[in-house]
């Protein structure tokens, strides 16, 4: 659909094709998702030594930012927000939704490209667009956001000039999730390839599915509140504005009358379900690798798929349980605990499959598989802590506090980012034709795992003793948090530990464009259709020619009981179970 | 360079085209939004103590106009899409043309009506009333000038479009006139609940 020629540098960067968009993708969240690392860095950095003068990083700030090289307060609130936001909003969900899904569900589904392959092209350049836009807000006056990543009001409402490049720069997000989310849909149902019915998708395209569809059934409410909230700040209106409102001692010349808890109900809305927009694809990317890696068919594929359709249902009617100190009266928190409880059976059907999937199987220990079978426990243990912020006599005491930001942190950080490696490691061959270095591999493997759980398990202690997650000294100051205090310390130097193992992915990964070993289409001997196209797939067709579908996703035989085992990463080995590729030359 | 399947041809399995489908699942997303202004309309309302009849603060015989402008161009939108689907171009494109100009006849009539208050000193920051009056009609007129600015696009270049592949015109038609037809359902929804209650 490229207007220009293939030849020209404007035809490839302004590319329709969906693996060149889905690159795209890839690259500018990885950069965000790096840059709200290093965020997070710097705030670990006061947190371990509050009030310490910052080394070489004060220059950088400037004088506004961190006086005398001490880091304001008011700098700390910033971080804390854009990194929040740039995690959740530029980084994790277009990974996942755009990265992955672009790249890899038309070749999935046997499709040459998205349905709307302009419309894909336009929905990544606005979010580009809306990314610059969010992080050049720190140099706005006054500086970024810095009222959350939820962004309450009156808070929000009162705040400097960041707060509206926030909004600003989250209707653009919203714009273009909205163009990528309809896209998407189309995709999977109407491109798929002769015989693929909606039952022989692989789990990964209904994990893309349901997000796309929460994507584009929640961000509507965000827009709207977004809208009212832009109102409030450049108009004078006082929907999120309570009458009487004073600030800094005077009271604020607003007509008043507004409800603040109207933006919560609005915000969760959109938010629960954006939880599951973090997790459901990771589910998906996890249970394509433990497939293909134990050699076992997905256990339970229609429980999956019910559960994951059941699970986009029922986000839709927990979002208050974020809202149990807000007052809303028993009835209605009574209300969102039941949904609460309800949509964890689900969560647990699809991670028992998952685990079940490896019963009996021959399992490589491939890097992907690594990271995939890390998956499972630490979603778990990030699922379960949630349990209790669900009830509300429980998240009375836990709520806003260090114990919260352990908990997604554990499904979102070693859970969906765990996913995302995986799925790196495992579709890099694809999208090259050359395989990542194993061995670099386990170096970035195990000391992330090590290094994950050394910073979020201690935040569950530090929670537990009732520290808040918005203190700019860590709870420095408050007597209940001085036994837990040591551990802010030892959680940023787990920090700094997994930023220098990352710079082993990096090399890896571009070192491998240039130095991997070269391999064939299927290195990893899996099933599902995107292994029969070229790697990597031939620009705007992807198939050699084309495909049709003639069975199932996950046609591992039951392997041999017993066997040369040890097969080398990769390679072709007859040691390999039976497999049947999902796709064939249509004739 | 590919083509992309069911672009005009239904599938047989889902039983609809890739643009038709598009739409509906935008719509689906549309409805979200209003809805939620809607909601947070009802809450804000529910949550004042006293709230003034529309009627009272707004010009309904003006808006009522209006609504007649916009439920017409929804007819003359229908029978554009008629035309072109069994080839009368020519005709089609008038219509599309009128359907077109009485949008803009329904953003100028807001116009004036926006303008009246302002000149008499009334604000959106006045009251939640005047802030809910202000922000839906304003979000609505922003969905409307879209649709203006796809039925020029398509009165312009109609022939065109023709000329690339026989029946693109007559679907696209119908997937603009779904969405104008959704906001002028909007504004039948806005009119009642701002003006006439």
């Amino acid at each position: 659909m490229s207007g220009r020629g293939r030849g020209s540098w404007l035809g490839r960067v302004f590319s329709t094709d969906h693996k060149v968009v889905g690159l795209q993708y890839g690259f500018t969240a990885s950069a965000f998702l790096l840059l709200g690392f290093v965020l997070m860095l710097v705030m670990r950095r006061q947190l371990a030594y509050p009030g310490e003068a910052l080394p070489w990083i004060a220059s950088l700030l400037g004088e506004a930012r961190a006086p005398g090289g001490v880091m304001a307060p008011e700098f700390y609130n910033q971080l804390g927000a854009m990194h929040g936001t740039i995690m959740v909003f530029l980084a994790i969900v277009p990974l996942v939704a755009g990265a992955f899904g672009n790249y890899l569900v038309p070749l999935q589904i046997g499709a040459a490209d998205m349905a709307f392959p302009r419309l894909n092209m336009l929905s990544y350049w606005i979010y580009l667009a809306g990314g610059v836009l969010m992080v050049s807000s720190f140099f706005a006056p006054g500086g970024a956001a810095a009222a959350g990543w939820t962004s309450y009001p009156p808070l929000a409402s009162v705040a400097t000039v960041g707060q509206t490049l926030w909004l600003l720069a989250m209707l653009a997000l919203i714009a273009s999730s909205l163009l990528g989310s309809i896209n998407i849909l189309v995709t999977i149902l109407q491109l798929r390839a002769p015989g693929l019915d909606l039952l022989r998708l692989p789990f990964f395209c209904w994990a893309q599915l349901v997000t796309a569809l929460l994507l584009l059934l929640a961000f509507p409410a965000l827009q709207a509140a977004a809208v009212l909230q832009l109102m409030d700040r450049l108009v004078g209106t006082s929907f999120f504005l309570p009458s009487g409102l004073v600030v800094n001692g005077e009271a604020l010349a607003v007509s008043g009358g507004g409800s603040p808890l109207l933006w919560q109900h609005l915000f969760w809305f959109l938010a629960h379900p954006e939880v599951y927009v973090l997790i459901l694809p990771a589910f998906g990317i996890v249970a394509e690798v433990l497939c293909c890696h134990a050699r076992r068919p997905l256990w339970g594929y229609r429980w999956m798929v019910g559960s994951t359709l059941a699970v986009g249902a029922l986000s839709f009617v927990v979002w208050a349980h974020h809202m149990f100190l807000t007052g809303m009266g028993t009835v209605v928190s009574s209300f969102f605990q039941a949904t609460t409880m309800i949509i964890s059976i689900p969560s647990v059907i699809i991670l028992t499959c998952l685990l079940l999937t490896l019963w009996g199987g021959r399992i490589r220990f491939t890097v992907p598989m690594l990271f995939a079978l890390a998956f499972l426990p630490m979603f778990g243990l990030g699922g379960l802590t949630g349990l209790p912020l669900g009830l509300a006599a429980a998240d009375i005491q836990l709520h806003d506090t260090y114990y919260v930001v352990g908990h997604f942190h554990y499904i979102v950080a070693p859970g969906t980012l765990f996913a995302i490696f995986a799925g790196i490691y495992h579709w890099f061959p694809k999208v090259t034709g050359r395989n990542m270095s194993s061995w670099l591999g386990h170096l970035h493997f195990w000391p992330s795992l090590v290094c994950m759980n050394g910073i979020f398990l201690p935040m569950f202690a530090v929670g537990l003793a009732g520290v808040s997650r918005r203190l700019y000294d860590g709870g420095e100051t408050y007597e209940f948090a001085q036994g837990v205090l040591h551990l802010n310390r030892t959680m940023s130097q787990f920090a700094w530990a997994l930023a220098a193992v990352q710079v082993v992915f990096l090399i890896n990964l571009f070192g491998s464009l240039l130095w991997g070993r070269k391999v064939d289409e299927n290195p990893w001997r899996a099933t599902t259709v995107e292994w029969s196209a070229p790697s990597p797939p031939l620009p705007h067709a992807n198939f050699a020619a084309p495909i049709e579908v003639i069975g199932g996703p996950y046609g591992y035989g039951d392997p041999a009981p017993a066997g040369p085992s040890g097969s080398s990463e990769g390679a072709a080995s007859s040691s390999h179970a039976p497999f049947e590729l999902q796709a064939r030359p249509r004739v | 360079m590919s083509t992309i399947p069911y672009r005009l041809e239904r599938r047989e399995d889902t039983g609809i085209d890739n643009g038709r489908l598009a739409i509906w699942l935008f719509l689906a997303s549309e409805v979200l939004f209003f809805g939620a202004l809607l909601s947070s309309y009802l809450l804000l309302r529910m949550g004042s103590e006293a709230w003034p009849r529309g009627s009272e603060r707004l010009d309904v015989a003006v808006a009522s106009v209006n609504t007649l402008v916009l439920i017409l161009s929804s007819v003359t939108m229908v029978r554009a899409w008629e035309h072109a689907r069994v080839g009368r171009h020519g005709r089609s494109r008038v219509l599309v043309l009128v359907t077109a100009a009485l949008g803009i006849v329904f953003v100028a009539i807001k116009a004036y009506e926006w303008r009246e208050k302002l000149q008499l000193g009334i604000r959106p920051a006045d009251d939640l009333f005047y802030a809910l009056y202000f922000t839906l009609t304003g979000v609505h007129l922003v969905h409307l000038v879209a649709g203006i600015v796809v039925l020029l696009d398509l009165a312009l270049r109609a022939r065109s479009i023709e000329a690339s592949q026989r029946g693109l015109l007559a679907h696209r038609l119908e997937i603009s006139g779904i969405y104008w037809h959704f906001v002028d359902l909007v504004w039948l929804v806005l009119f009642p609940v701002l003006y006439l209650t």
